[in-house]
């Protein structure tokens, strides 16, 4: 209570908000002048900030780039309360520290659907998860945190840094510090006097961190919520840009490898002879599976084809241990089974589901299905590492410094102090880079031929068939209408295999619980249709199929199994899917404003003969995006998408331009699980190994895509994921106005 | 063995089955030019080879000897290329690890077409972008080309 009384009380005159640290909160993280590592010329004014020699506002980035543009969003929150342009920003990735850790995905992970979520517990759980956070130092790119988390840190850090530029030069002019401001990267007196920055950097070392600064009010913005080009773009369009996989050090050899391609299977016996006979080879490595790898074979040479070349040329005798008559179609009789046999764990319930379906004049049931998925980042799988002088450097592309030090640690048997991690540019993550299950491998290796430095690189056959998995899903709905055709009941249960414990047991295996996981039920319990009775329970069914986060993570699969069964009752209700939801939607105005914003961009229902519209709702990682989609047949039966409109609600657009790529990314990559994606088991093996089995859309396939956002001064959502979910079932509900028929399995599928 | 990369003439040593991709990154130290697949099906790889688009994993150090070799590095350091800045304009990349590749397609299309119609773009433009670029690649291969016109 004390905190929130003191941000109530803190509103300041024109809307500043005030923060002071003298008081709250009690763990700051605003760091201090040692938390960001030395610089020669460079002064450092805190955790997040440090101005260069030459002047340059070097902003500390504790999130990964991989694609989703936080190297240029969140220096934008410490250039906006600066007072610097972005042109005279640089970026440099965060070192490892408490100040950096994620507390939103933590907060976030909290199973509270959204009109709970001003209740007691849900704020008390949220304060305790929030602390929590600042203990466990968790530096994860995720959840589509990373605005959201640090939208007050990293503003609060731009205006302490503010503050100490007015000091500095107030000292150095013997002013008041009321007379001086920054606008542009340099401090002005209002007597016209002007310093640049690299001429304070000697004052700024006596100045001390401020007690309490005032965040700009919103409608005095400059940056925030306007289109700003990308910062990293410039290199990714001449080659310069650095990821995990163009890692080159001094003396470094290459490895690859070969996993068990059976899942759960071991290795028996490889005789390394004929790799070591190809010139270039160095050694033949086995490495015990760990941090949820298989166990493997690898071969480091002065080339990764040559390794690679090597490696083909083993003969390697593997147990296929337990799983070896594993299936698809295995795997969904035993889920059907846990679905039929099991309760399961209720989410949440409003009034009484089953005995209001018993009352309802019109029963709507369906099974919905979804398959397991893989990540297909196009960088494949690797890590760079050295063991030398007792110290173990690592290079890796990965959404988990902070993970991945506490598991190479680990693996090596070093105090995680002794461990140093440097975070390159992700040719892609989408969850899949939450895991580091390479990185042990990577550590063994270097410790094989220490004190070379290794870069280990999976093949795209080995990164497809070693992925973790979105987990298959199967769901049963049951709706239930009145006599009018009014929604009445809708009761849910759905059966997969839960996310979080499986994660928690590889990275950490001395805090592994089974608990609820959220991830198994979000996009299914938490949508704002007010039904007067719902039930929304969950079967968690483990199997050996390795599984992980995947963008948008349960919301990519419950979504699709609610936005279609929200259009079958519809259809039972003989309304239309528009008007339907909207009902609906009566005090959920927010929803309701998104959904007619997409419907009207779109002119839902006029569309040309052949074609027809199809619409989704999803609400997820803190944003409300709803999507029309325009779709036809081709000869053969093909499906065509030819124009998303996509309308988003995500409070403060921290760079709109971001936003309208990332809904364009999550448009394709939910468009290409929708119309394509399916990893199959046979055998107890992966069965798709490279992109022709794993068929990605292409250019050719992508329809116009449009996004409209709803204005808003609320504080951001998330936005890297939020545009995946709403696709899948706008596609297949156009199908249905288009076919009559509805497709309740992903992927998509109009053949018989 | 020789090739011209980028302008300049290069010897290596390389084995005569190693893919053009490997000894442009391992041995040449040119790490803009991506593997993704090694398969020639996502077109990471993609530099020109005598101006055609090619993609690396494909081709032997054997075959590409004496061959005029253009990679991103290549292209237009000094002065961006058009579609370099382009690519800038409409704010292409994402992850960026694909971008070299289709990049060098672009290149090889407009020097083919200079005013290609979306159906040779989507018949030319064939490499995969996991982060959905697509949309963003089309509209800049059009306005790289309206540029290049206006600047005639």
């Amino acid at each position: 209570m004390k905190r929130r009384s003191f941000i109530l009380g803190g509103i300041g005159l024109g809307g500043a908000l005030i923060v002071g640290w003298g008081v709250l909160p009690p763990r700051s993280r605003l760091g201090g002048r040692d938390t960001l590592p030395p610089l020669y010329g460079a002064v450092s004014l805190n955790g997040w900030v440090r101005i260069a020699a030459d002047g340059k506002v070097v902003v500390a980035v504790p999130r990964s780039e991989m694609g989703q543009g936080v190297y240029t969003a969140l220096p934008m929150l410490v250039a906006e309360e600066l007072g610097v342009s972005l042109a005279q920003v640089l970026v440099e990735q965060a070192p490892i520290d408490a100040i950096y850790g994620n507390v939103a995905v933590l907060v976030t992970g909290l199973p509270f659907h959204p009109d709970q979520e001003n209740g007691d517990l849900a704020r008390a759980s949220e304060w305790i998860v929030a602390k929590l956070g600042r203990e466990l130092d968790l530096q994860v790119t995720g959840g589509s945190t990373s605005v959201r988390d640090a939208w007050r840190p990293m503003r609060e850090a731009g205006a302490a840094a503010h503050a100490m530029l007015i000091a500095a030069a107030a000292k150095r002019w013997n002013a008041a510090p009321a007379q001086c401001s920054v606008s542009d990267g340099v401090v002005r007196h209002l007597d016209g006097r002007s310093l640049a920055l690299r001429d304070l950097i000697g004052a700024l070392r006596e100045v001390p961190l401020p007690r309490e600064v005032r965040l700009k009010p919103a409608r005095d913005f400059t940056l925030i919520g306007k289109r700003a080009p990308r910062l990293d773009v410039p290199d990714k369009v001449n080659g310069q840009a650095r990821f995990g996989i163009d890692v080159r050090l001094p003396g470094m050899l290459y490895a690859a490898l070969r996993a068990c391609p059976t899942i759960g299977g071991a290795l028996r016996y490889v005789d390394p002879s004929p790799a070591l006979a190809l010139p270039g080879v160095v050694r033949v490595s086995t490495l015990a599976g760990a941090a949820g790898s298989a166990p493997a074979v690898a071969v480091v040479a002065n080339s990764w084809w040559t390794a690679q070349r090597a490696l083909e040329k083993l003969r390697i005798e593997w147990d296929e241990g337990p799983n070896a008559e594993m299936s698809t179609d295995w795997l969904l009789a035993r889920m059907r089974g846990a679905l039929g046999a099991e309760d399961g764990f209720t989410f949440y319930q409003r009034g009484d589901g089953e005995a209001a379906l018993k009352r309802a004049v019109q029963l709507v049931e369906a099974e919905y299905r979804a398959p397991h998925l893989a990540h297909a980042a196009l960088e494949p799988i690797n890590c760079t590492a050295r063991m030398a002088d007792g110290r173990l450097a690592i290079w890796a592309p990965t959404q988990v410094p902070s993970v991945l030090r506490h598991v190479a640690a680990r693996a090596a048997g070093f105090d995680a102090d002794k461990v140093d991690v440097s975070v390159t540019l992700l040719g892609g993550g989408f969850g899949r880079r939450l895991d580091v299950d390479f990185v042990p491998q990577a550590v063994w290796l270097a410790r094989d031929v220490s004190p070379a430095p290794v870069q280990l690189i999976w093949s795209r056959e080995e990164d497809t068939t070693h992925d973790f998995y979105r987990p298959a899903a199967v769901a049963k709905m049951k709706g239930g209408l009145d006599a009018d055709g009014a929604p009445l009941a809708w009761v849910t249960k759905s059966v997969s295999d839960a996310i979080v414990p499986h994660y928690v047991r590889r990275t950490y295996p001395a805090l592994a619980v089974e608990t609820p996981d959220k991830t198994t039920v979000e996009g299914l319990f938490d949508q704002p249709y007010e039904f007067p009775h719902r039930h929304c329970a969950h079967v968690t069914h483990h199997t050996p199929v390795p599984i992980g986060f995947w963008r948008s993570v349960g919301h990519s699969h419950n979504a699709f199994f609610v936005e279609c069964f929200i259009d079958e009752m519809a259809f039972a209700a003989r309304r239309d899917p528009l008007d339907f939801r909207r009902r609906l939607l009566a005090r959920h105005a927010r929803q309701r404003r998104v959904l007619e914003l997409a419907a009207a961009k779109a002119q839902w229902g006029r569309v040309d003969l052949g074609r027809a519209h199809g619409i989704a709702l999803h609400e997820s990682f803190g944003s409300i995006v709803a999507q029309v989609a325009e779709v036809s047949l081709a000869q053969g039966g093909e499906i065509r998408v030819h124009r998303v409109v996509c309308a988003l609600d995500c409070g403060t657009a921290v760079n709109p331009e971001i936003v309208a790529q990332q809904v364009e990314s999550a448009i394709v990559f939910g468009l290409t699980a929708a119309l394509y994606g399916e990893i199959t088991i046979s055998a107890g093996r992966v069965e798709q190994r490279n992109f022709p089995q794993y068929r990605l859309l292409t250019l050719a396939d992508t329809p116009r895509i449009e996004t409209h956002l709803v204005p808003s001064d609320a504080p951001p959502g998330g936005v890297g994921e939020v545009g995946t979910p709403p696709i899948a079932p706008a596609v297949a509900n156009a199908l249905f106005r288009l076919t009559g028929r509805r497709l309740r399995s992903l992927p998509l599928r109009l053949a018989a | 063995m020789e090739f011209v990369v980028n302008g300049e003439r290069r010897r290596v040593e390389a084995d005569p089955d190693m893919p053009l991709l490997w000894v442009l990154r391992d041995l040449l130290g040119l790490t803009g030019t991506k593997y993704g697949c090694g398969i020639g099906a996502c077109g990471a790889c993609t530099v020109l080879i005598d101006g055609r688009a090619t993609r690396s994993c494909q081709l032997t150090a054997a075959r590409a000897n004496g061959k005029k070799i253009r990679t991103i590095e290549g292209l237009g350091p000094e002065r961006l290329h058009t579609l370099q800045r382009a690519w800038i304009g409409h704010q292409v990349p994402q992850c960026g690890y694909c971008q070299s590749g289709m990049l060098m397609a672009a290149v090889a299309l407009l020097a083919q077409s200079p005013h290609p119609s979306d159906a040779e773009i989507d018949a030319a433009m064939t490499n995969i972008c996991r982060c959905g670029t697509y949309p963003r690649v089309r509209a800049a291969i059009h306005a790289a080309a309206r540029a290049m016109r206006d600047a005639l």
